[in-house]
């Protein structure tokens, strides 16, 4: 006991602590002149734009591979659902160099598409890929369980009382797996925000255009500008605060649902 | 509902034994998924080895040969030793600590815990160049002392510890609360000794968890890009970690080279999927006995 709270001590809370500290040593202005240059505000949109569209890419699909996984059987379920964790188990930097290979100009994928105008690696696009990619398995992870839960007598009994699978699947279904759903998409999002590894290579890090948030906090580490990374850390500290706690509360209102 | 009579004679019939979607739709929704998990999942991992593989075998043996790529997994493997038995004691002692007593702030334990998933991994490097960093908190005293921890070996085991740190905590927790303390009461009663009770009892108890979360810990270490980018000043040879070094060689258009690094952490994270599904199953088994499939 005693040594856990020690060695969270030792590992992460001081560390952490030394955001605000530093911080404190420097004055309002610098603080808020980094934090609304036109530069980072750029980045903070861009960031939180990309990680907000991936997010909701995967709620989509998530719900759709969570729903075939347990529900359906084919050949080969095993094997898809143990790949599903691939983003988890695969380091960043391996992610972001093959993203970024398929998805260049003369890429597998890339190429392709150019022909048809859309570049996506070093653009916007190229960016929500990546994201896609690596917040993929927070959704399915989340749904999986709350549909195996799924009482089979509830559907039984809605069918029975003459609701079509439609109405079935629309009242009954997704309205029990909405916590867990959300829960899911803020998971996936609060990810994609802070993502630097996989996000980097696809970027293309052009300033004010497909440069995000980390990226910027590492170019001022580099320059040794230790007073602007700390505010931009900051802000971005303060941003993933409010969906830890929104994921908290999230999950303990799919508890209460799920119990009541 | 004036369509009851209707609907039930259309499925009454036609659906015997499950409650499921009409064939078509199941079969466009497979096929969507499968689809889409081709394109996003499969095709990256498949790209990784052919280009790893585009120049042939001896090229590739070549890239991971080379003295800065053996250094680079040397160091991953030195970092992955330290932190995964370090954050194993904690896990253990945590999950310890907040399955078998019951104590104020319990939920602000669990969420501290939690806290190096919710922080960008750029700002879990960050930090120690703010505490150790040569105008850091701690800066000078370290640099008095002649120790060295941003752009060294330390800092990057330190960044390491602090991203892989929830794993195993977060994976024995549940296995230790389902399991609860009546064994290990039982054998202090008969009078086994804590270490006893801890290694006869309690680690049989939770031992697949365990492993759950050593295999999910040792996998973030190894693969551990923004934070330790951060801290490790990228040094070749001394302080670059075998991710580093791939965007090192992907930056120097070395791309056969790169990939045939990545290549090496791939397979590492194959092994962990095939792991990691085994020991599923039996922490599954484990949870709620009868029901494992």
């Amino acid at each position: 006991m005693g040594f856990t709270i020690f060695y969270l001590c030792l590992v992460v809370i001081i560390p952490l602590s030394t955001l605000p500290i530093r911080a404190t040593s420097t004055t309002w202005d610098v603080f808020w002149n980094t934090i609304s240059d036109p530069r980072v505000i750029a980045s903070y949109r861009l960031s939180l734009g990309t990680a907000l569209a991936a997010a909701v890419v995967n709620a989509v699909f998530g719900i759709l591979v969570a729903w075939v996984l347990v529900r359906y059987q084919f050949p080969g379920r095993r094997i898809v659902d143990a790949l599903i964790d691939l983003p988890f188990a695969l380091p960043t930097a391996v992610a972001g160099i093959t993203l970024t290979t398929i998805y260049a100009p003369n890429g597998l994928l890339g190429k392709p598409l150019d022909a048809y105008g859309l570049q996506v690696a070093f653009t916007p696009l190229g960016i929500t890929i990546a994201l896609i990619f690596i917040g993929l398995p927070f959704v399915v992870r989340t749904l999986q369980p709350v549909i195996e839960s799924l009482d089979i007598e509830v559907e039984e009994a809605a069918t029975s009382l003459g609701a079509s699978r439609w109405t079935v699947t629309r009242k009954i279904i997704l309205p029990y797996l909405y916590p867990a759903w959300l829960t899911g998409f803020a998971l996936a999002f609060a990810r994609a925000i802070g993502e630097y590894g996989s996000v980097v290579f696809i970027s293309g890090n052009m300033p004010m255009q497909t440069e995000i948030s980390p990226l910027l906090i590492i170019t001022k580490l580099e320059q040794f500008d230790y007073a602007g990374a700390t505010a931009i850390a900051l802000v971005m500290l303060a941003i993933s605060f409010t969906m830890l706690l929104t994921i908290n509360a999230l999950q303990q209102w799919s508890a209460r649902r799920l119990v009541g | 509902m004036t369509g009851t009579a209707l609907t039930l004679a259309r499925h009454g019939g036609a659906r015997p034994r499950h409650l499921t979607e009409p064939r078509a739709v199941r079969w466009a929704l497979t096929g969507t998924v499968l689809v889409f998990l081709a394109i996003f999942l499969i095709l990256p991992l498949v790209v990784v080895f052919s280009e790893a593989l585009a120049n042939g075998i001896g090229p590739y043996f070549d890239a991971i040969k080379d003295p800065d790529a053996l250094a680079a997994l040397r160091l991953t493997l030195t970092a992955a030793a330290i932190a995964v038995p370090a954050n194993l004691v904690f896990g253990v002692c945590a999950s310890w600590a907040i399955a078998k007593f019951d104590f104020r702030g319990k939920n602000l334990l669990l969420t501290l815990i939690d806290l190096p998933f919710a922080v960008s991994p750029v700002i879990s490097g960050m930090i120690f160049v703010l505490l150790f960093g040569r105008q850091g908190l701690l800066g000078p005293w370290i640099a008095e002392h002649g120790i060295k921890v941003i752009f060294a070996v330390p800092g990057i085991v330190l960044a390491t510890i602090f991203v892989s740190f929830p794993f195993v905590a977060r994976e024995v927790i549940p296995v230790m609360e389902a399991s609860g303390a009546e064994e290990e009461e039982a054998a202090r009663v008969l009078g086994a000794s804590g270490f006893q009770t801890f290694f006869r009892v309690t680690l049989p108890n939770i031992k697949w968890g365990l492993l759950y979360g050593v295999i999910l810990c040792n996998a973030r270490a190894m693969g551990e890009f923004g934070a330790v980018s951060v801290v490790s000043g990228k040094i070749r040879g001394l302080t670059n970690t075998l991710p580093l070094h791939i965007e090192i060689l992907y930056n120097e258009y070395a791309f056969q080279a790169a990939f045939a690094v990545a290549s090496l952490l791939a397979l590492l994270a194959i092994v962990t999927l095939v792991l990691k599904t085994i020991v599923e199953r039996r922490v599954h088994e484990q949870l709620m006995p009868g029901i494992g499939d």
